[in-house]
């Protein structure tokens, strides 16, 4: 088996569209709401997750015969919060701002149900390298969500994007004015329902009766 | 008539199956129901045969409404002549209000049926009439300076999330025209709130130009109580600072959202309402019960000048006699049953008074009072239904 066969590649591309974690498996709806105001806190929570959610992939894959049945939860638990602190710290380290940006969301990311449900559902029955690839794939998808959702929140609600201002200064002489409401919750979760929308008139098997 | 009628029947071929412009089906089916009444009823059974349909329906509620929209647009010239004091007569008076407000219902019509055009297209389905009420009641829930573009997003997007997402006309479990408000309220604060925006200073298509006068002030009544203290409060002024009473908001001539200043008018349109029987005088009635009973809780109280203002100030002023009579009793998004109504009217009031009330932020409640129980007519009606089940079921066992 090579290291991209046609089953990897079914791993690590599946979630970026056809078997997105987001719009199609509803999983980790509520840091999508709480991050993406901004482009780049969704940025950095969608390359935190995807790191969090390759290693402990990896690790609890390479463990994953040892573990006892009954205990497993609590080794994925142990091994997640390990990966989570680590990400702490460094954004700590290294980009303090978006760190306060992003506060409490950083922590949560072992609560995020994309974790648990990879390390579940595919890190226990397969080997490192599927499940490193599976992890990629998922918090890739993951990351994809959290950028349309943030790129659109901060261009209309503020007129940025990454902080710097787009929208020219001559659009507000004309009265054009940034959308409040974009800001708020509720439009992350419609501009999230809009992808859902669109990504099911696309692929029209994964429409519901 | 029967000229018109000729001249549907001519060009109907057309649209049908197999015809040359049979796409447009849905449009011409739409206009073609619009102004004669539709042959297809049912012959036989136990049917009411009536020519009230929905069309009808929406008609004799935009009838209803046009005291409280042309009396707004006098209104819209009556605020701009007070700031810039000058009187050219009723007539300028009442164009000056007429052509700012025009655009606003133009901007509303051309967006939401545009869409709704669209999507009856899209789906091969007949065009629904609901946005015909929606429609002329966005323009007159909204300041008279709100930007034409503002209103055209918000209608989008209250057309399309709040309605045709959930199926369309009938299937709406918010108000649409409230939607649109509250999108706007959120969304772009400083075009909906505050002291600049209920009244039009600048100039209209070159119409009324002039300079502001001295002591000018924009605020409505309720956002100066929301914001007066009440050691030093002196009592509610108009635009150029003249004391005025619960008479003058009853008359309506006071700043505000263009069609909701005056009860008068508004009455006029709740006895055709109530006459032709499209709205419940249950929900309206106990809408205003509902608020009198909140105020005079809180005139009991007393701490704060909002508290101290009287039921009926509270029904005069602001959105209250306007929401009660055209918004609260849509059919499609108030409780059904008939104990319901009472239950969702008085909560509907009630809730009013409490926000306006004890929220500073918001000095009008009533948007959000009935976007709220909106979200409960479903629940407080099957509570009824449930509640009558029991009650005839003990009856039966018995």
């Amino acid at each position: 088996m090579g290291l991209l066969s046609e089953k990897n590649k079914d791993v690590l591309f599946g979630p970026l569209s056809i078997n997105n974690p987001v719009v199609v498996q509803m999983l980790g709806i509520c840091s999508a709401l709480a991050v993406t105001s901004k482009l780049e806190p969704a940025i950095v929570m969608g390359i935190s997750v995807t790191a969090v959610v390759a290693f402990a992939n990896v690790i609890i894959s390479l463990i994953r015969n040892t573990i006892p049945n009954r205990i497993r939860i609590i080794v994925q638990l142990v091994v997640v919060a390990a990966l989570v602190t680590i990400v702490s710290e460094v954004l700590k380290a290294y980009a303090y701002d978006v760190n306060k940006q992003l506060s409490v969301f950083v922590g949560l990311i072992i609560t995020n149900c994309i974790l648990m449900g990879r390390l579940e559902a595919f890190a226990l029955g397969n080997g490192p390298w599927e499940s490193f690839l599976d992890g990629i794939g998922n918090g890739l998808g993951y990351a994809l969500i959290l950028i349309i959702v943030g790129f659109f929140r901060e261009l209309l609600g503020s007129g940025t994007l990454l902080g710097f201002q787009v929208i020219p200064q001559a659009f507000y002489e004309l009265g054009y004015a940034n959308n409040g409401l974009m800001i708020l919750p509720p439009m992350a979760l419609i501009t999230i329902a809009v992808i859902i929308w669109v990504h099911r008139l696309k692929n029209k098997d994964l429409q519901e009766k | 008539m029967k000229a018109l009628r000729n001249y549907l029947d001519k060009i109907k071929p057309n649209f049908e199956e197999g015809g040359k412009l049979a796409m447009f089906r849905s449009v011409f089916d739409g206009f073609e129901t619009f102004l004669f009444v539709p042959n297809e009823t049912s012959k036989s059974g136990v049917h009411i045969h009536d020519s009230i349909d929905s069309k009808r329906t929406m008609t004799v509620v935009i009838i209803a409404l046009l005291p409280a929209l042309l009396f707004g647009m006098y209104n819209v010239g009556y605020q701009h002549n007070l700031a810039i004091g000058s009187d050219p007569g009723f007539l300028m008076t009442f164009i000056y209000g007429f052509l700012a407000v025009l655009p606003k219902i133009i901007v509303s019509y051309v967006v939401g049926l545009g869409i709704e055009f669209t999507v009856a297209q899209w789906r091969n389905e007949e065009i629904q009439e609901g946005f015909l009420v929606s429609g002329i009641l966005i323009p007159m829930i909204v300041p008279v300076d709100t930007p034409l573009w503002m209103i055209a997003v918000a209608t989008a997007f209250a057309v399309i999330f709040a309605k045709e997402v959930f199926g369309g006309t009938g299937y709406n479990i918010f108000n649409v025209a409230l939607v649109t408000r509250a999108f706007l309220f959120f969304a772009y604060p400083a075009a909906m709130s505050g002291d600049q925006v209920w009244v039009r200073t600048a100039d209209t298509f070159g119409l009324g130009a002039g300079q502001v006068v001295d002591g000018f002030s924009g605020a409505t009544p309720l956002g100066q109580i929301a914001t007066a203290s009440l050691d030093s409060f002196q009592g509610v002024v108009n635009t150029i600072g003249q004391p005025i009473s619960t008479c003058d908001y009853f008359l309506g001539l006071i700043p505000g959202s263009i069609g909701e200043t005056s009860v008068l008018a508004i009455l006029i349109g709740a006895v055709i309402l109530l006459i032709t029987g499209i709205a419940s005088w249950k929900t309206m009635g106990s809408i205003f019960v509902g608020g009198a009973v909140m105020a005079l809780i809180f005139n009991a109280i007393g701490s704060t000048v909002s508290m101290t203002v009287c039921p009926i100030d509270h029904w005069c002023l602001g959105g209250f006699a306007f929401g009660a009579v055209f918004m609260a009793t849509d059919p499609v998004t108030s409780a059904r049953t008939e104990t319901g109504k009472y239950i969702y009217g008085f909560l509907v009031g009630a809730m009013a008074v409490i926000i306006r009330v004890l929220n500073p932020g918001y000095p009008e409640g009533m948007m959000l009072a009935i976007l709220l129980m909106n979200v409960f007519a479903p629940l407080i009606d099957y509570y009824v239904v449930e509640a009558n089940i029991s009650r005839r079921l003990k009856r039966a066992i018995k």
